[in-house]
């Protein structure tokens, strides 16, 4: 594609002490689709998105956003500029309903209270929040939480949403709930990308994935291909494993 | 909106003090009541609002008084400028301190040790420095007058002070309805997820410091007015800081009304044990310190918070007997 991509990253390096929790990782999120980031836990996932949005510094490389330059912008600029991420841990601004916690996001664009707020019930009623605008945020169950971090991500008009795991720690009910919320966000013409430790969503939602293991990406694809890749296996469940699953498929054949 | 007709009502209210009141006595309670809603409604929009805790509101209070004493003594420059001038002084002052502690993003006990130290410092400056009359002190000269910001009755500091409040009020009002204040709510309830969605913490906050500022010096011009007399204890020392951030702990932090309550329940705390146990020097600071720990450890949203818990029970008795 000859088009500038929406987010490029290039050999980017990030260590706490000894450890390398991002190597020389380098990747390009195309337009309009929804992409994914799987790996182990503690594989630099979430340092990645931190890396990606300004909340650490990278020691080397560089991220640029629609062509633009964004390394080592601070995390509100890098809003400003259409890309902003969700939490792992959900972070709701306690105290305050919902209503209030989505104006926040609605108010980087929106100046006027009213009309930000306004923005805040239709964002919520796309989420599936409509029903507890008014509730206190520390309220809500821990669905209703993630759904909340979508909803104030949306609120922002993002070019670009970063979601760090937002359906973990949710029932097979309500993560078929979720999806499809994610699904009509890409159809708004939002460009997606994931970290996702549950495969069901992964394997559904994403069209490329990238596998990322010990700070470096060790497989790229689609996800069903990604999947089988034997260094993949060897990553999620240990050296070796690859050659007996090979084995065993072998022996049932 | 409903909140400014009910501020408004009260403002009306309290403004009916001066003709209904004749003893000079019950006004000065009124004044001293204002006055001390002023000084914690700016502590209120930091600490409250901002949800940053500082121990050291003397540093704009004491910079508003001094400016205005000094500017007056020294140079014969008229008060009403002195106002001005000490509101400014305040702000800058504020500027200064907010943006050493935010700029390295000093949170929590930090900001409240780092702000205390800061009062301090200007406590023994202005205790070695010529032009404030160093550890005397600086009297302002009697020349009465409303020219001179010195009413020859109470009434005229009464409607000063009932401004200054108002303008507090209305102020923190619009922060309860406006991006500002929604943004400043935002970072004080978590400020990683506030920047995730394109808040600039540091911009809020120094907006909301130099606000806070501005009107701890505005009460700090009043003071200094009022009584006549400043001196590095009285301007700069750690009673005016506690008086500042207790008042709106007791009504409620963060609620537009918590600082009216609050001064009003201290005050009449305050009177009431005068009369109890006399004039015992120290005797309001131990009182204080009794009254925090209660407050935190019973009533974590003040006063503001009890009349809240009671106003749902009555609204829906209301609505059975509709």
């Amino acid at each position: 594609m000859p088009e500038v991509p929406m987010l490029e990253i290039r050999g980017l390096m990030k260590s706490f002490g000894g450890v390398k929790a991002s190597n020389n990782v380098s990747l390009t999120v195309p337009e309009g689709r929804i992409t994914s980031l799987i790996g182990p836990n503690g594989a630099g996932k979430t340092t990645l998105f931190a890396l990606i949005t300004g909340f650490h510094k990278p020691d080397a490389g560089t991220v640029s956003f629609l062509g633009e330059d964004i390394t080592g912008l601070a995390p509100e600029e890098i809003a400003r500029r259409g890309m902003v991420r969700t939490f792992q841990i959900v972070q709701p601004f306690a105290g305050q309903t919902v209503r209030e916690n989505i104006a926040v996001g609605a108010h980087l664009r929106i100046r006027s209270r009213t009309e930000a707020l306004e923005k805040a019930e239709a964002v919520a009623k796309q989420v599936g929040l409509g029903d507890r605008l008014d509730q206190d945020a520390s309220s809500l169950t821990v669905a209703g939480r993630k759904r909340l971090e979508v909803a104030r991500a949306l609120a922002t008009d993002p070019k670009l949403i970063l979601f760090d795991e937002v359906l973990a720690g949710l029932n097979p009910s309500e993560i078929r709930d979720v999806i499809p919320v994610i699904r009509a966000v890409r159809e708004a013409g939002v460009t997606i990308l994931l970290i996702e430790h549950v495969m069901q969503a992964v394997m559904s939602l994403s069209e490329y994935t990238w596998v990322l293991n010990q700070g470096e990406l060790i497989a790229e694809g689609a996800p069903a291909d990604v999947v089988s890749d034997p260094l993949v296996v060897e990553a999620y469940l240990g050296k070796g494993m690859a050659e007996r699953m090979a084995r065993r498929e072998a022996r049932h054949a | 909106m409903r909140q400014l007709v009910i501020l408004g009502i009260v403002f009306a209210l309290i403004g009916l003090a001066p003709f209904v009141i004749a003893s000079e006595f019950w006004l000065n309670l009124v004044i001293m009541t204002l006055y001390a809603a002023l000084l914690g409604q700016a502590w209120n929009i930091l600490g409250g609002f901002g949800g940053q805790f500082s121990f050291g509101h003397a540093a704009y209070f004491g910079t508003g008084a001094y400016t205005v004493a000094v500017l007056q003594v020294q140079l014969g420059v008229n008060p009403w400028l002195g106002l001005v001038a000490g509101g400014l002084m305040a702000v800058v002052v504020a500027a200064g301190i907010g943006f050493s502690t935010f700029r390295y993003g000093l949170r929590g006990s930090y900001f409240a040790l780092v702000t205390l130290a800061f009062a301090e410092v200007l406590r023994i400056l202005s205790n070695s420095v010529d032009f404030t009359g160093a550890g005397v002190g600086i009297l302002i000269p009697l020349d009465q007058g409303a020219a001179n910001f010195q009413f020859v009755s109470k009434q005229g500091f009464f409607w000063v002070i009932w401004l200054m409040a108002l303008a507090a009020f209305t102020v923190v009002w619009w922060l309860g309805n406006s991006r500002f204040g929604a943004q400043l709510m935002a970072v004080r309830d978590n400020e990683d997820a506030a920047r995730a969605l394109g808040v600039s913490a540091f911009r809020v906050k120094m907006g909301a410091i130099m606000l806070s500022g501005l009107f701890s010096g505005l009460a700090g011009v009043f003071y200094a007015q009022y009584f006549l007399y400043l001196d590095p204890y009285i301007a700069y020392g750690p009673a005016i800081s506690i008086e500042s951030l207790l008042v709106p702990i007791i009504g409620g932090m963060g609620t537009l009304f918590g600082p009216l309550l609050g001064a009003v329940g201290l005050h009449l705390i305050s009177e009431l044990t005068r009369e109890l146990i006399g004039d015992l020097p120290g005797i309001s600071l131990v009182l204080y310190g009794i009254l925090l720990v209660i407050m935190v450890l019973f009533m974590p949203r003040g006063l503001a918070g009890l009349v809240n818990r009671l106003r749902p029970k009555s609204a829906a008795t209301g609505a059975r007997h509709a």
